[in-house]
């Protein structure tokens, strides 16, 4: 413990978060988007009554949360470019860099866990709301986009945001796509200055804090929103 | 798609000499299974005790235990990884730190990879055993109380054998939890199921076949979860109580 050296801590700091944070939070952001539209889109087929878009749904949200996620991120880094060359016509697969690939994976993915949440916000409104709406003469969408959804995104905040904190931990694992996300580009420094204890240390921690002051946040956040009834 | 499939690379022998890539790739389940089970059982212990530990009137001792869940609830799994395995030996004594690093693969990736689980997963117990234990009405602790038990016998024959009870569904999901986590250790170079899926794909640039029997391999492992811990959850639920798997047929 002697030898701990903070120096090289304070020379990268500027690159860990220029590059590697923005990187981190670009990702969680992007996929936290993609994610909740993609998990909310598959919601309303899970709860569809037209049986076979329910059970792809279903099928899709339970592969998904079958297999590890860094089995999944392999999956996609090898995938997309054969999809991409197929969606563009292209003979050859395309080129991906690290960063698409990673956005497109943790939306899928993460997709399915949202889609969970949304489906139990959307089965937490009254069945009268519903009826109610569509006695008002409104169709599928409108009573989904004016009265259902808006309740359930409400409803589901916090864990779509705890989610979101899950999801912010997870894009480290782009780690195995040899990303320059946070971690990747303390791992970087790391090996070249062999500062591992040092490097690896100053990652948790910032990982702690900010993890720990969001799930703070979100905490306080449930108290306030929360719908008396 | 212009990908050349050949499926029967899977028969056919890995570069290592040990049989078939289809071997290569079932050890691997063997390894995520061997981390998964060791894993389990340190999360389980710990996890029982720091989970029963915060629902204890004694305040510092409530507190301690929500730090310990705060600390490896809020660092990602691949960065605890890390931590295990490069900054722990460093931070022992020089001798005990030294003899860590030269274990033998794979127990030199094996065993910070159990601890690092069995402890990431045990904060996850201990928020279900704490959510268990709150779950119990207040009565069953003020009877044994009133019926003149300590609190340690008020857990040990009161609390506890409900909670062990209700706790079993959502244990199962922890559990497979711990399957999928187990890939992270490929980080540290343990070669379980993922690990050797990507190996696979390396060796023979066969990347889809690799990783679809893998992902097949994974999926046949949860089912096999699922249907043991279904019939266990049968055998072992409290009469009377409202189930997922319609009690009361008996």
């Amino acid at each position: 413990m002697s030898g701990f050296d903070f120096d090289v801590i304070q020379r990268s700091v500027w690159y860990l978060f220029r590059d590697g944070m923005t990187f981190t939070v670009t990702l969680t952001l992007m996929a936290m988007a993609g994610g909740i539209v993609f998990g909310t889109l598959l919601a309303m087929m899970r709860l569809s009554s037209f049986a076979p878009l329910a059970w792809v749904a279903g099928a899709y949200v339970n592969l998904m949360r079958s297999v590890p996620l860094v089995l999944v991120i392999f999956w996609f880094f090898f995938l997309v470019p054969y999809i991409g060359a197929w969606i563009i016509g292209e003979k050859t697969p395309i080129k991906v860099g690290a960063f698409w690939s990673a956005v497109i994976t943790f939306t899928m993915f993460e997709a399915a866990y949202y889609c969970e949440i949304m489906r139990a916000g959307i089965q937490s409104i009254a069945r009268g709301q519903v009826a109610a709406s569509l006695a008002l003469g409104l169709d599928y969408w409108q009573t989904m986009g004016h009265i259902v959804l808006p309740q359930a995104f409400r409803n589901m905040v916090p864990v779509l945001l705890t989610q979101t904190i899950i999801l912010f931990q997870d894009t480290s694992l782009v780690y195995v796509i040899s990303a320059t996300d946070f971690l990747g580009a303390a791992a970087k420094v790391a090996n070249r200055d062999y500062r591992l204890v040092e490097m690896y240390s100053f990652v948790a921690l910032v990982y702690f804090v900010i993890s720990f002051a969001a799930s703070y946040y979100v905490r306080s956040l449930q108290g306030r929103i929360a719908v008396i009834r | 798609m212009n990908y050349n499939w050949n499926w029967g690379i899977l028969l056919q022998p890995e570069p290592g000499g040990t049989g078939s890539y289809l071997q290569y790739l079932l050890v691997g389940l063997g390894w995520t299974l061997a981390t998964a089970l060791a894993a389990w059982v340190i999360a389980l212990a710990i996890g029982l005790v720091v989970g029963t530990l915060r629902t204890t009137p004694l305040k510092w001792i409530v507190r301690l235990g929500n730090a310990y869940v705060e600390v490896f609830r809020n660092v990602p799994l691949i960065v605890q990884m890390f931590l295990w395995f490069f900054v722990a030996p460093e931070l022992l004594p020089t001798g005990l730190g030294d003899w860590i690093k030269q274990m033998p693969p794979p127990w030199g990736s094996y065993v910070p990879a159990v601890l690092c689980l069995g402890i990431y997963t045990s904060v996850r117990v201990a928020e279900q055993v704490r959510a268990g234990i709150q779950s119990l009405p207040r009565g069953q602790g003020m009877a044994g109380t009133a019926l003149g038990l300590r609190l340690p016998q008020t857990y040990r024959y009161v609390i506890l054998p409900m909670v062990m009870r209700i706790m079993l569904p959502p244990l199962t999901s922890e559990f497979m939890n711990i399957i999928k986590n187990s890939s992270v250790a490929l980080t540290i170079g343990l070669l379980e199921l993922t690990g050797r899926a990507r190996a696979m794909q390396e060796f023979s640039f066969q990347v889809f076949e690799a990783f679809a029997a893998a992902t097949v391999i994974y999926l046949l492992t949860n089912l096999a979860v699922v249907l043991g811990m279904r019939a266990l959850e049968r055998r072992i639920r409290v009469p009377g109580l409202i189930s997922a798997q319609g009690a009361g047929s008996h």
